[in-house]
């Protein structure tokens, strides 16, 4: 029997020539991504010894810039160990800044067939780069720092077909609320994406679909590797690598095919994800008093350039926020030359910099009680984004940036 | 073996009920008063230390946040569940808070009765009614570090990380 791209990468990076599920293994980490959070006074340990300061990268990214003394604090502690460990990929508050996912991203820190941990859930994003990334937590990614490795467990692995194309309109994010929809959690298990509809399928829509996978309880959400993964990655990273696909005769606990010109806008009501998606039609008219894009789920170019395409010409509607957070200062910068941040800015738009900030419940956008947000984020959780109270819908950026037009829940193509 | 009284919850329990956002960055003490208080307000007054959570699939769903720690934090024994997000059982592992995914276990317990749990044989019996499930076994090297405190000793040992005692 054969591997996944999962047992595979696994296979390598434990120096077997087999993993199979129900295995338990003991990896080396290529690399281990800190946040701030990891040198916040209330959760950092001193770290006394590193196994190798190449394998780490640094990045701020949850409160920047410092929105209190505490998170300063930090900061402060965090610029001390980078420069104590002679740590160079180190991204500050500046131009290099971004949310830690869309930095690994942008910059392709995460290689084809490598291991990957990071102190956030998200982690599973790089999936996207055909890597088996993951969230650990905060205990979990101080082992991979000083020891340079960390343990999986092996569950069996889902494998959905791609087939088709998306239509206009229609996103990775659409996909994604059809799968928590449908399927529902996927705990204990693997993910697996390819298929012949990947070619229609851009690196950031992958990384949207990736990084809710987290959203699904997922273990690994990978996808197969695809020239055109190989030449975004060679495009920005000369490292070399080693990408895997599975094997023909790989074992699935359960293979879908999903159609992607049969996927339609869907919302999530709140509080879950799980089995919990409508068609957009079905909540319109919900009003809203916020509507959030960003975040590392739907802070890439393509869902900026969505936005602004949405509201190019129109107003925002009297009392709602549109805020917009693009993923890093990088993809801020390429929004500008574009002119998708003109366009949204005189929509009505409020443009943050860089930060996970709103889509945790952070800053800049935190929710009042008994307020009703839809957001193309990563999760509407009760609570998530500020007061219990507060209603979050999950949608698109397409049906966020046309609600926030409407001021009230909408299908895109209904204001088109 | 571990026993102690159990408080019942739902599927899909998040980290954000456990842990909420604003408390992320809050001290200990403080993220275990927030415990369960947008769905369950007062629970932390009312559990008990050396109590059992019984819930229901996908348990700890969400965040890399130390829910883990907050729960051992406000008494909890014990997470027993139908199943577990695997990254809450990461940090189960590494906070030394013992999770066991229990096929069967949300039907077979009401809130209050007692729940007796054996890591050898990986057995769960309820007290009152006699039922004995049968939990997933955690591997030995896990379960080393679950029941010794989790992983930071381990690496303080190593000499790897700065000794804080009374930390987790």
């Amino acid at each position: 029997m054969g591997m996944t791209i999962i047992e595979k990468i696994f296979a390598r990076a434990s120096h077997q020539a087999k993993v199979a599920a129900g295995d338990l293994v003991v990896v080396d980490v290529d690399v281990s991504v800190m946040l701030d959070s990891s040198f916040h006074a209330n959760h950092r340990r001193r770290i006394l010894k590193v196994h190798d300061p190449e394998k780490i990268v640094v990045v701020y990214d949850h409160m920047v810039p410092a929105p209190d003394k505490m998170s300063a604090e930090g900061h402060v502690y965090g610029r001390e160990f980078v420069k104590q460990f002679g740590i160079r990929r180190f991204h500050d508050v500046g131009p290099d800044q971004g949310i830690s996912h869309a930095v690994v991203a942008d910059r392709a820190y995460a290689l084809p067939g490598s291991v990957l941990v990071c102190g956030d859930s998200h982690t599973c994003a790089s999936g996207a780069f055909n890597c088996a990334a993951r969230g650990v937590g905060g205990p979990d990614l101080l082992g991979a720092v000083t020891t340079g490795k960390t343990w999986f467990k092996v569950g069996d692995t889902v494998r959905y077909d791609l087939v088709g194309q998306l239509r206009p309109g229609v996103s990775a994010k659409d996909v994604f609320l059809h799968l928590a929809g449908t399927y529902g959690h996927h705990t204990n298990q693997n993910i697996e994406f390819g298929g012949p509809g990947l070619a229609h399928l851009g690196i950031n829509a992958r990384r949207t679909i990736a990084t809710m996978g987290a959203e699904l309880s997922a273990e690994f959400a990978t996808f197969e590797a695809d020239q055109t993964l190989l030449d975004y990655v060679r495009a920005r990273n000369p490292a070399p690598f080693d990408a895997q696909n599975p094997d023909p005769d790989a074992r699935y606990v359960d293979r879908r095919t999903i159609d992607l010109d049969t996927m339609e806008p869907l919302v999530a009501l709140p509080d879950s994800v799980i089995r919990n998606s409508v068609p957009v039609g079905e909540v319109e008219g919900e009003k809203i008093q916020q509507a959030f894009i960003g975040s590392c789920a739907n802070g890439t170019l393509d869902d900026l350039a969505e936005a602004a395409r949405v509201v190019k010409g129109r107003k925002v509607a009297p009392g709602v926020r549109f805020l917009v957070t693009p993923g890093t200062q990088q993809v801020f910068q390429a929004a500008l030359v574009a002119g998708y941040v003109q366009t949204l800015m005189e929509a009505g738009a409020v443009v943050t910099p860089a930060t996970c900030g709103a889509c945790f419940g952070g800053h800049m956008g935190v929710l009042g009680a008994g307020e009703t947000c839809i957001t193309a984020s990563t999760r509407n959780f009760k609570g998530r984004m500020g007061d219990p109270s507060a209603r979050i819908f999950m949608a698109s950026p397409a049906t966020v940036a046309a609600s926030a037009i409407a001021g009230h829940i909408v299908n895109s193509a209904k204001i088109a | 073996m571990v026993s102690g009284a159990v408080w019942t919850f739902d599927d899909n329990i998040n980290t954000d009920l456990i842990l909420p956002g604003d408390m992320l960055f809050a001290t200990e003490e403080e993220q275990r008063r927030a415990v369960f208080r947008a769905n369950r307000p007062g629970w932390v007054d009312q559990v008990h230390k050396g109590d059992i959570i019984v819930g229901g699939l996908n348990f700890g769903m969400g965040s890399s946040r130390p829910a883990a720690r907050s729960l051992r934090n406000a008494g909890v024994a014990a997470v027993l569940a139908e199943s577990i997000n695997g990254l809450f059982f990461r940090n189960a592992v590494n906070f030394g808070l013992i999770a066991l995914e229990v096929p069967g276990v949300r039907a077979a317990f009401a809130e209050g009765q007692t729940a007796i749990v054996s890591l050898d044989d990986f057995t769960v019996r309820n007290r009152e009614s006699n039922i004995v499930l049968q939990a997933n076994p955690v591997p030995r090297m896990l379960l080393d570090l679950m029941l010794g405190g989790g992983l930071y000793p381990h690496l303080e040992q190593k000499g790897l990380l700065e000794p804080r005692p009374g930390a987790p």
